[in-house]
């Protein structure tokens, strides 16, 4: 059986991406109402995180490696 | 049945037509976020459908998870929308006081499931706690306790579904029937699909899922407030009152916003609900049942107590926050629908999107929806293990084949979902989710705790006495919730104080209830034939040869971390005293 962590690594993969693109792409091409803090740029360094965290868990949870 | 809705569409229709416009619109990306969830839930169910053949896999996903998994699905099917939206609701009404629920409310209870209740529960083999009730009662205690629970099970549902459906209601501006059907239905297939194991495998992921997606409000909120010195300074001058002091002002009950005094927290809350919900409902004790071995199951409550003395972080704070930073004061649910603002039960959302940028709007989204699914997948889950072993096949088909109860098990799940979706209109009715909930505890749990300790730690108890004991409990609890009901005064006599709130009432409700239940026990246990000794083996204190831990290495041992997280509780609750 496929390890839990292994399919929360993809899904965290595949939302670390998206959020992170999302995040670039709010600096590039500002909103007309941004968020409040919006110069934290939130969105850039927590998809990154969540995709760290996700590739962690598809390496190390891989299905070939787990029994 | 269809005639009984009619008055709640009204409401709901009254209340949607007093709501604000949306809060936020999802972007593509925030959709597209959403979607995969779903996407990879349901998949989930899909893929486990293989591994749940047998009534083993099925009830008790092959009492094969490692401590790890079983302790965060104990404490995932519980972060359901009573912890997400109806705390942060609580935090704004109540302030920090709203935290006891999750420390003394729970710690404590964790770790006796653990070290103390776990043994009986796992050695005896049972599938439920109506089993266990069964083995050590008799039938008459497990009916009981069986009907009984089932009620409570689809009626949380049905809690679940309503709160997700105001979410999808205030932050998207969603159809409120849309909502409570997609994402009921999705619970039910995967269920249906793989029962408890797919349950398990979802409420892990949904655990990871709601502290990403709910993380960053209270990250960026402290960033905005101030740090906490800066969000307890505007708290002061937005409220009178302290707000942010956990035990400091509960000598009294006008001294703080509950209107509770200390002994109803430590005995009604932190002694009879707490226990009585963290040890003997079946929806957080089936997860530990289905750990791999007694060890691993007294370690999973004590890894749920660590995780579960961090969610005031990601629950209670924003609460906080929101009375500290939101520029407008949020009121009742029936004030909002009169005049078009928030209500308290909105303050979750609200906090979400004053952050929320697209991407992580969407992820917070998910982050809510999988929490409603985990307490709506653990309700319909242990409902049709409740349900298929101790009312059907108990009372009407004994002796049925293991793939018979299988197939029984997939269908109560998608019947129980059902009923549960009838029972979220009705949660409309209620001004406040919590209260609702707190007196549905306090009906059911309260004295089915005191049946189980009795019957665990005493050997003295009889069959006689655990019935009627769980009866008086039961009955006397309704009987004092509709004595306050048509008689507001009474209110003084069952909390001890006529300025006592709801919860204050709720707290002292359970704890009289108990005692009540427990005398009845003792009493009738003593007039009555105990069972022989020969009979308690495996079931009670006394009776039953429980594994020595002494070859384990001192950092194995389930004591060991329970004193750690003793620890740390007894910390938190200096530091915040």
């Amino acid at each position: 059986m496929v390890s839990i962590w292994f399919l929360i690594g993809l899904l965290l993969t595949a939302y670390g991406v998206l959020i992170a693109a999302a995040g670039i792409y709010q600096v590039l091409v500002p909103p007309a109402q941004p968020p409040v803090l919006a110069g934290l740029h939130a969105g850039i360094w927590w998809g990154l995180l969540i995709l760290a965290i996700g590739l962690f868990y598809c390496w190390h949870f891989q299905p070939r490696k787990t029994k | 049945m269809l005639r009984l809705f009619v008055p709640q569409t009204n409401v709901l229709a009254a209340l949607l037509a007093g709501a604000p416009e949306r809060l936020v619109r999802l972007g593509s990306i925030d959709a597209l976020i959403v979607i995969l969830y779903f996407a990879m839930v349901i998949g989930i169910g899909f893929y486990l459908k293989r591994y749940a053949t047998t009534g083993e896999d099925f009830f008790l996903a092959g009492r094969d998870m490692s401590a790890w998994i079983a302790g965060l699905s104990f404490v995932a099917a519980n972060l359901g929308a009573l912890e997400l939206m109806g705390w942060a609701s609580a935090a704004y009404q109540y302030g920090i006081l709203a935290t006891h629920w999750y420390w003394v409310g729970a710690i404590p209870a964790m770790l006796f499931l653990a070290i103390v209740m776990m043994p009986f529960y796992y050695i005896s083999k049972t599938h439920s706690v109506p089993g266990y009730l069964k083995l050590r009662y008799g039938e008459g205690a497990r009916g009981l306790s069986a009907i009984t629970f089932a009620a409570m099970t689809v009626l949380m549902s049905g809690i679940n579904m309503y709160s997700m459906a105001l979410v999808m209601k205030v932050v998207l501006g969603w159809d409120i029937h849309f909502s409570i059907w997609v994402s009921s239905l999705t619970v039910a297939v995967y269920v249906f699909l793989g029962g408890l194991l797919s349950a398990i495998f979802n409420e892990v992921l949904q655990f990871v899922l709601i502290w990403l997606g709910a993380l960053l409000i209270p990250i960026l909120g402290l960033m905005e407030a101030g740090g906490w010195n800066g969000m307890v300074q505007r708290i002061s001058s937005n409220l009178t009152g302290d707000y942010t002091h956990l035990w400091r002002t509960l000598g009294s009950f006008q001294d703080n916003p509950m209107g509770i005094h200390w002994t109803g927290i430590v005995l009604g809350l932190g002694w009879v609900i707490s226990f009585g919900y963290w040890t003997t409902d079946f929806l957080v004790v089936q997860r530990v049942l289905s750990a791999r071995n007694l060890h691993a199951a007294r370690m999973a409550p004590i890894i749920g107590a660590g995780f579960k003395m961090m969610v005031p972080f990601i629950v209670i704070l924003p609460g906080l926050l929101g009375i500290a930073l939101l520029p407008e004061k949020l009121v009742g649910e029936s004030v909002a629908a009169a005049t078009g603002g928030h209500s308290y039960n909105e303050v979750l959302p609200l906090m979400l999107a004053r952050y929320c940028g697209p991407g992580l709007l969407g992820l917070g989204i998910t982050a809510l929806i999988a929490g409603f699914m985990s307490g709506m997948a653990g309700n319909v889950s242990a409902f049709a293990t409740v349900w298929t072993y101790d009312i059907y096949g108990a009372f009407f088909r004994k002796g049925a084949s293991d793939s018979h109860y299988v197939s029984v098990g997939r269908w109560c799940t998608l019947i129980g979902v059902l009923i549960s979706i009838g029972t979220a209109y009705l949660v409309m009715q209620f001004l406040s989710i919590m209260d609702y909930v707190q007196a549905l505890f306090s009906f059911f749990i309260a004295p089915l705790f005191g049946t189980v300790l009795l019957g665990m730690l005493w050997k003295r108890a009889t069959p006689a006495g655990g019935f009627w004991g769980l009866l008086a409990g039961t009955l006397s609890s309704v009987g004092m919730w509709l004595w306050v009901k048509l008689d507001p005064p009474a209110l003084g006599i069952i909390a001890l104080s006529s300025n006592a709130k709801d919860m204050a009432e709720n707290m002292y409700r359970a704890l009289w209830s108990w005692i009540i239940c427990v005398l009845v026990t003792v009493l009738v246990s003593l007039a009555t034939r105990p069972k022989p000794q020969s009979q308690l083996a495996g079931l009670v204190y006394g009776c039953t040869e429980i594994p020595s831990e002494r070859e384990l290495k001192l950092t194995q041992r389930p004591i060991f971390w329970a004193g750690v997280v003793c620890a740390v509780f007894l910390l938190l609750n200096v530091i915040f005293w």
